[in-house]
């Protein structure tokens, strides 16, 4: 039986408290934070890294299909789980496909995977991830947080398996974005919620309740997305279920993470799932879809690379709110006194794409001499065209020497520059992100992450960047 | 093998450097021309061939036809980053050291006011983008935490050090009329001024000028026909490297190889054993202050790890031990990339000759330039000798 074989989630580092808003804006704002991409991250790059996380050194070559879930992709035409499968080495020969334009595209690419692995695929990477816009000052600001999450399905070594879904379509206006609308639109609430919200939850529900012959009390844990905390409480308790049931939406942490809001939820409840539990996760969006997991005795041996505790511990929380309209493009800032950058050259990004998605360089097979970017000739030896393609993407690194650049353009100055060297050999000079420059030091430890260093000509620029190990 | 004694400088013109909103790059290309023909008693049509070297001013020969109204003769654009200006004179020696022309001049220009930018603006060719888009003197303050670990240099010592050089070049500076910047600046004002790259401040920067400067070059033993003081050339090196610090962890950020490299080739060239001793001054690439600091080192005036207390020492001082930027350097005289290096053998052709007004250092007999083209992990770097006397 298909099911979940590896999870794991990816929350911003940087956060903003949501009494920054009550400040801009002298209105009474929500408790808590929430999780901000920073300028540098989009849908994909967080999907990136909540894939690294899932899949956790587990060979990429083994993956039969990528989906992408999302209603913020960086494009209107091009694909994006194609970035994402080239980012994590994924092979050639495998299916992406990007699941949009509905907070429901989460549990679409699930149950999309799960039938494309019923079909003899031998395991799907689903990756869900949003960034989505509210206007200044209004609720949705206050409600929305950026983050991520990835699964893997297949049929060995099953973590949960999928014992029945259903959907329910439901063409309703309730929340949506017109294909030029820059924020979320929404009707008045109390017919979001009367006709749109609960009746849609309530109808997937009873339908898997009534062919499972399951009702409310034998559910462990109900993973419940919802348009506000309010609603995902009351409509839990209107059908039935007890408070204790009720998957811990992230509101006061994260936010609502759109279309990977539930699988985020889905990824907190497994770290904590035990074997024989049955999991129930409930998607909104025109329609609901609802899948029911039964989890195994398999939960226990495995682990993402961090889970969703160690990244809520793992923040900053101290920008202010200029910052943040400045990350999200919202406030039209002086521009730098220096040139645009021109947009990236298709041939060389071609050219070059498993060495700047996939992070490869090169490996003299003489010498034995590690570098980056990818070698004919040997740095160290001069030996010419005897090189292996060599990954550095998941190698620890330390800071040789550094700079802290105020003049080169920046959404987040000052930027610093590492000079950094891999462990068992091999140098780059980059770019550094989620850092505090004033504690960035020579020999400090750093990691690399999936980021978008700028968007020029309407394409985006995927690269890595390093950061302190969070 | 080499150039020494073959060829010498007979004539010489360099503008002021600064922020000439009114003139235009070939206009400054006629002024720096003119001034040197003038100074060796020529005429337009005495120079056979040109060398020109810009490095984002104007592209090809005819960028210099055009303005001096060249008469259908061979013009050659030079572009190696900062060595540009060198690189162009040093190709105009060898065309004349061959044989193939009597008289040749090498120019060079640079018209940085007109972008609107500050600094250099060179737009790079096609590529995938993911080159990480540092500032200049971000790329050079690498050097500085790196130096200053390595030998145990305190933040505030090592900022000190790189403040006195900027004090000095400015202060010699204060003395060249054709200098950009013509004040000397108190130490306390270069400590604090405002940070571009950690740990430089804007007083760790050199100037951003427009200028150009003009050499005309003959065989060394034409050279008294033209005039009775010419400038010998001992030594033309240009090296460059292959971007080995950038990529292999042996590099540690305290020296550029590139210099070390020019250095040696051209002591080699000119027979010096003991640089410090035997050159009477330099004019080096201090496009930011740490350059300069290990520049003192790569060059053997300073042993590893001694400069800073060189400068400290006023070693490089103009009444120091051995002078380094008499006319200001890129600090202080402004830094048009393709003139600079012509600039910098402007004053060593003035200083050999006892022109150098009140900067004149006592009785010089080698001047040293030396020029740095990109960043300190992969650069172009040149370095010439000139002297007074043959032999």
């Amino acid at each position: 039986m298909a099911g979940i074989t590896a999870y794991g989630a990816y929350i911003p580092f940087n956060r903003l408290e949501r009494r920054r808003l009550t400040e801009a804006f002298d209105e009474p704002a929500l408790p808590g934070e929430k999780a901000v991409a920073n300028y540098d991250e989009d849908s994909v790059t967080m999907a990136v890294e909540a894939a690294r996380n899932c899949l956790n050194g587990l060979p990429p070559g083994g993956l039969d299909g990528v989906y992408f879930a999302t209603t913020t992709p960086p494009y209107r035409e091009k694909q994006s789980a194609t970035t994402i499968g080239a980012a994590l080495d994924a092979p050639e020969l495998v299916r992406t496909a990007d699941f949009t334009s509905t907070l429901r595209a989460g549990s679409a690419a699930l149950l999309a995977a799960a039938d494309t692995v019923n079909s003899g695929a031998r395991s799907v990477l689903v990756t869900a991830a949003d960034c989505r816009p509210g206007a200044a000052g209004g609720q949705f600001e206050q409600l929305f947080g950026d983050a991520a999450a990835a699964l893997v399905i297949g049929k060995e070594n099953v973590l949960a398996e999928i014992e029945d879904s259903c959907t329910v379509a439901g063409d309703v206006i309730t929340q949506w974005r017109e294909a030029e609308d820059r924020y979320v639109r929404t009707w008045e609430e109390r017919f979001v919620i009367n006709r749109g919200y609960t009746p849609l939850v309530a109808g997937a529900l009873t339908a898997i309740a009534g062919r499972n012959g399951i009702s409310p009390r034998d559910i462990d844990r109900l993973v419940l997305s919802a348009p506000s905390p309010r609603y995902q409480t009351a409509a839990a308790l209107s059908l039935g279920f007890q408070k204790q049931q009720i998957q811990d939406g992230l509101f006061d942490t994260v936010g609502i993470a759109g279309a990977a809001h539930a699988p985020l939820m889905l990824t907190a409840a497994l770290e904590r799932a035990e074997p024989g539990e049955r999991i129930l996760l409930v998607t909104f969006g025109e329609g609901a879809d609802a899948i029911l997991f039964r989890v195994t005795e398999k939960i226990k041996q495995f682990h993402p690379r961090r889970n969703t505790t160690a990244y809520l511990q793992s923040r900053k929380n101290s920008m202010n709110y200029q910052t943040y309209l400045r990350w999200k493009n919202m406030l039209d800032f002086e521009p730098p006194r220096r040139p645009d950058p021109d947009r990236p050259s298709a041939p060389a990004m071609w050219r070059n794409a498993k060495n700047n998605l996939a992070f490869y360089g090169s490996r003299c097979n003489n010498c034995g001499t590690p570098q980056i970017p990818a070698q004919r000739v040997c740095v160290h030896c001069r030996t010419k065209d005897q090189m292996s393609p060599y990954r550095f993407a998941g190698i620890a690194a330390r800071i040789a020497t550094y700079t802290i650049d105020y003049l080169t353009f920046s959404q987040d100055p000052p930027t610093v520059f590492a000079v950094i060297d891999f462990a068992g050999g091999g140098r780059l000079l980059c770019e550094m992100t989620d850092c505090d420059p004033a504690a960035v030091a020579i020999g400090m430890e750093v990691e690399m992450t999936f980021r978008r260093l700028f968007k020029a000509g309407g394409i985006h620029n995927y690269y890595w960047k390093a950061m302190p190990g969070r | 093998m080499s150039i020494r004694d073959k060829v010498a400088v007979i004539g010489m013109g360099c503008t002021s450097f600064g922020e000439h909103w009114d003139k235009s790059a070939g206009d400054l290309l006629v002024e720096a021309a003119y001034e040197a023909l003038a100074d060796a008693n020529l005429e337009p049509d005495d120079i056979q061939a040109y060398w020109l070297g810009t490095c984002a001013s104007g592209w090809a020969g005819i960028s210099l036809s055009e303005p001096l109204k060249i008469q259908y003769r061979p013009v050659t654009r030079v572009e190696n980053f900062c060595a540009t200006g060198t690189d162009a004179f040093r190709n105009a020696c060898y065309a004349v050291a061959a044989g193939a022309y009597d008289i040749a001049m090498a120019i060079g220009v640079e018209k940085l006011k007109d972008s609107g930018y500050s600094g250099l603006v060179i737009t790079p060719p096609p590529g995938d983008g993911t080159a990480p888009n540092y500032s200049a003197p971000a790329a050079f303050s690498l050097l500085a935490p790196a130096y200053f670990k390595k030998y145990g240099l305190d933040p505030e010592t090592g900022k000190k050090v790189l403040a006195r050089i900027a004090y000095k070049n400015h202060k010699n500076g204060a003395l060249n009329p054709r200098a950009q910047f013509r004040a000397e600046v108190p130490m306390e004002k270069i400590l604090q001024s405002p940070i571009v790259a950690a740990p430089l401040g804007i007083m760790d920067c050199s100037g951003v000028a427009d200028g150009s400067a003009a050499a005309i070059i003959v065989r060394a033993e034409d050279a008294l026909k033209y005039r009775k003081d010419p400038v010998y050339v001992k030594a033309l090196s240009v090296v460059c490297g292959p971007g080995h610090g950038a990529m292999h962890q042996d590099f540690d950020f305290t020296s550029i190889k590139e210099t070390c490299y020019a250095g040696l080739d051209a002591y080699r060239q000119a027979g010096i054993t003991n640089p410090r001793k035997e050159i009477s001054m330099a004019e080096v690439h201090d496009c930011f202050t740490p350059t300069e600091l290990v520049i003192y080192e790569d060059l053997g005036f300073s042993g590893r790890g001694r400069s800073w207390r060189d400068v400290l020492d006023g070693v490089f001082d103009l009444d120091g031990e051995l002078p380094v930027n008499p006319d200001g350097g890129l600090k202080s005289f402004g830094h048009p990339i393709g003139a600079s290096g012509l600039r910098m053998l402007f004053e060593m052709y003035l200083q050999l000759r006892g022109e150098a007004g009140a900067r004149q250092i006592d009785n010089p007999k080698l001047g040293l330039t030396h020029n740095l083209g990109g960043f300190p992990w992969e650069s172009v770097c040149s370095v010439c000798i000139v002297g007074r006397e043959l032999g």
